[in-house]
């Protein structure tokens, strides 16, 4: 056996009889090595999540699980036989598969469909038993599809037919239950409706496998994960164990942050843009109440060092700024930004080649971060609403905010990334006269709003991995330089 | 049982229309003989042992279609009947008729189970090359006046059989047999042979309008001798076909889902196609190439008695029988003789086309 993960506590997993048995498994497809010596064992009445990235050999797993697959070496017991020495029919009767839901074309009734579930349990000429009969109806009525018996399979919904396939499963009447992608193209009430389902089935004694892409729905519904990675187990166990940041950076590749969920308490995961290397430059972005959020989302993923601040400790900018690694200056909750904060963001902002003050509302306790902006060579302003409506305090603050605006760049949140920047490169090109190029305020170069905004839309709805298409890293400074 | 409730009704219920459609088809002609004249004379046919290989013992849904004049069924008929009539009845239509609705029934079984087999609407009892591994001995057979062991039919149906054999053994590998891979090997294996049988059609010389009869399909001057060796070979690969019909069933929701079921898939797949190809085999060895039988009957059937193989492949068979025995009887009641192929190809590719437009042919 090589390196086991047993997702159990027990020490000698062959002694307690798990319900899955997979030692040092090796498959092959097409001359490929998909799965490359995988041993785990799963404990009976335990609800188990598949992770891992695309080809990562989940779906081969399941389909060596259940016999279809014959592995080139190593075994697999369930419910202690080795289920590719069994026949198609007596596997059958230990492990059911629920499949991805494809499109049918078949127009059986939905009944049907779940009878077939039967098939295992039935000699060729036997006819159908009370067995059979309560099996069905029993399983029909579990995933509420009794109403859908006469309906063709073709004609109700992908969520209904999801539900058939596991009334079918279940008709089966086995030990152990494996599902391929569950809750893929399922809305969020059928996703949450289908593992509830398996949980009940698991807390009635059933072993589930399920291969889940969502890892967290995986890490809300799994007794315990198996990150699959390039055919092998990168870490088996309990959710939190397996759901570690350094986990999904070598499975994924991705970078993500985890934490707990608000509402549920599971593991939250949340992906993040991968930094590119497009852009260079230091940026430092004034915010607060999540209104710097977006930009630092936005300019992280554009690949610039950032530093954020001053901001109160829990604010939402603040916790963004950390997700995104930025140097961050703060004060304790509630606090006002003081003087020794006030200097800390003016070194940083002097730092910067560019400081972007984002939509924030500004009172006397923030009041400083604007002052100390007032440093910065090349400012970008983003103005949603007008400064009046955000403003808190009173003439100081206008005043400061007009000092301000008059050798800044006033720009839209879609503008923000184009306009970082063309200033970043002036900055990096010819910084002496750069005052002048910033107070200038025409905006003459051409600005790529549109690419802006959807990178900064993609970056913050779902973390995806992003590559950044803007114009920064254009060499604009020269063609700009001439307005000095 | 529901299933089984249904399909004894649709069996019973077909089994009847084709009784119906024999005895019609049995008083049209040059010499027109009324259908209750017709039926006398077969009743009293009954009787009479027409040959020991016609004996009974058959499986329920082919009652209908083999009169069989099993001894057991002897009963003492006297009708008085005009001889000519007995005669004409008996000895010239009854065998053509008869052959009709055996070969009708075999193309339409086995073209239920290729469609369900390949899950393809365009699959047809020939789609693995049998129709042309026969064409293909049998032509050689008479361009190159061969004499064969077992004539004819022996030569189309070895023939056919072996390349269904050839067709399965490119297809697979590692005991594993993908139907899409069958499929082209078939469609491969199937142009090349159409290149043999052109090249043969060249060597033809005087026998050139024996051969193209053939490849046409034809039931003229079909014998006793011909229906009787249908009506041995058939029973038993039906009966395996009909044995299952569950099992097609749930290879209709795919391999691998059939595997989790408990399928044995590829032997499953290896017993059907074997058994299918044997009775198409059969059907077209004595008949030659006969198309849209198995194609369009089927099809039309899977629309009214829906997609379940344990109703859909009797219901088939027997409505496949009485579609051929109609067919040939417009066949051979043009103004001249016609090949059934002809007949059956010309109606059934239109209606299948109507079908196609509709939409109303789904895959299986």
């Amino acid at each position: 056996m090589s390196d086991p993960f047993a997702i159990s506590t027990s020490e000698e997993p062959f002694e307690t009889n798990p319900a899955i048995s997979l030692d040092d498994v090796a498959v092959s497809l097409g001359g490929h090595t998909i799965l490359d010596g995988l041993s785990v064992d799963v404990d009976s009445g335990t609800f188990v999540g598949l992770i891992g990235p695309n080809g990562a050999g989940k779906t081969t797993l399941l389909r060596t699980l259940n016999g279809a697959l014959s592995p080139d070496r190593g075994t697999v017991h369930v419910a202690g036989e080795d289920v590719h020495t069994l026949s198609s029919k007596a596997a059958s009767r230990l492990v059911a598969t629920v499949p991805q839901t494809t499109q049918v074309s078949f127009d059986f009734p939905v009944r049907e469909v779940v009878r077939m579930g039967r098939t295992p349990h039935r000699g060729r000429f036997d006819g159908w038993s009370d067995a059979d009969e309560q099996a069905v109806d029993a399983a029909m009525e579990r995933t509420t599809v009794t109403d859908l018996a006469e309906r063709s399979v073709t004609e109700v919904s992908g969520g209904e037919r999801q539900r058939v396939l596991i009334a079918r499963a279940i008709a089966q009447e086995t030990p152990v239950l494996l599902l391929d992608e569950p809750t893929a193209s399922l809305d969020i009430n059928h996703q949450v409706r289908t593992l509830e389902l398996v949980s009940d089935l698991v807390g009635d004694g059933t072993t589930a496998v399920a291969a889940i892409h969502d890892l967290n729905l995986a890490a809300h519904y799994c007794d315990a994960l198996v990150l699959l990675s390039e055919g092998r187990v990168l870490a088996a166990g309990d959710p939190t164990a397996v759901l570690t940041e350094s986990n999904l950076k070598s499975a994924f590749d991705a970078e993500a942050v985890v934490s707990r969920h608000p509402v549920t308490g599971s593991v939250y995961v949340t992906a993040l843009p991968t930094p590119s290397d497009d852009a260079s430059g230091r940026v430092h972005v004034v915010g607060g109440g999540g209104t710097g959020a977006r930009a630092l989302h936005v300019l992280s993923a554009a690949g610039y060092a950032l530093s954020a601040g001053a901001l109160n400790e829990g604010d939402t900018d603040a916790e963004a700024a950390r997700r995104v690694g930025a140097d961050l200056v703060t004060v304790p909750p509630y606090a006002p930004v003081d003087d020794a904060a006030q200097s800390a963001v003016e070194s940083r902002v002097e730092a910067a080649d560019v400081t972007v003050v984002a939509d924030v509302e500004i009172g006397d306790g923030n009041l400083a971060n604007l002052e100390a902006a007032l440093a910065a060579e090349y400012l970008v302003l983003v103005e949603e609403r007008s400064f009046s409506e955000r403003n808190y305090a009173g003439d100081d603050g206008r005043a400061i905010y007009e000092r301000l605006k008059a050798r800044a760049r006033v720009v839209e949140p879609s503008e923000l990334l184009s306009v970082v920047g063309e200033f970043a490169c002036e900055s990096f090109g010819d910084s002496t006269n750069s005052e002048d190029a910033a107070s200038d305020g025409d905006p003459t170069a051409e600005v790529e709003g549109a690419a802006a905004e959807s990178n900064g839309s993609t970056a913050e709805s779902n973390g995806s991995v992003i590559e950044s298409n803007d114009s920064t890293a254009k060499p604009s400074g020269p063609a700009q330089s001439n307005h000095s | 049982m529901n299933v089984r409730t249904r399909a004894t009704t649709w069996a019973l219920g077909l089994s009847v229309l084709l009784a119906f459609v024999v005895v019609v088809s049995a008083g049209i002609g040059h010499v027109s003989i009324p259908p209750r004249t017709v039926a006398r004379i077969l009743l009293d046919a009954l009787s009479v042992p027409v040959g020991v290989s016609l004996g009974g013992g058959m499986s329920l849904p082919l009652v209908g279609t083999v009169p069989t004049p099993s001894l057991s069924f002897a009963s003492p008929f006297h009708f008085s009947v005009p001889d000519t009539a007995r005669i004409i009845v008996l000895s010239v239509r009854l065998p053509r008729i008869l052959l009709a609705s055996l070969v009708g029934f075999a193309l339409a079984t086995a073209g239920v189970v290729m469609q369900g087999f390949f899950r393809n609407p365009m699959a047809d009892p020939s789609i693995i090359g049998v129709s042309s591994g026969a064409a293909v001995g049998a032509v050689a057979t008479i361009a190159l006046s061969l004499s064969v062991p077992f004539g004819l039919h022996g030569a189309a149906f070895a023939s056919a059989v072996i390349t269904a054999f050839v067709v399965y053994l490119l297809a697979t590998e590692n005991g594993r047999t993908p139907v899409a891979t069958l499929l082209l090997a078939g469609v491969a294996v199937q142009t090349f042979l159409g290149a043999v049988i052109s090249f043969l059609l060249l060597q033809a010389g005087e026998s050139l309008r024996q051969v193209v009869f053939w490849l046409m399909g034809h039931l003229a001057g079909a014998t006793w001798d011909e229906v009787a060796l249908l009506a041995l070979v058939l029973p038993i690969p039906v009966g395996i076909l009909l044995a299952y019909a569950r099992d097609l069933n749930v290879l209709l929701l795919g391999e691998d889902d059939a595997q989790s079921l408990g399928i044995e898939v590829e032997r499953t797949k290896r017993l059907l196609l074997a058994t299918a190809s044997v009775v198409t085999a059969a059907a077209v060895s004595v008949s030659g190439v006969i198309g849209f039988v198995g194609l369009v009957v089927p099809h039309m059937l899977r629309l009214v008695v829906g997609p379940d193989h344990r109703v859909l492949l009797p219901a088939s068979a027997l409505a496949g029988a009485s579609f051929l025995v109609v067919t040939d009887t417009i066949a051979r009641n043009g103004a001249a003789e016609i090949p059934v192929g002809v007949v059956t190809a010309a109606l059934g590719a239109p209606f299948f086309l109507y079908l196609l437009r509709t939409r109303e042919v789904h895959s299986p």
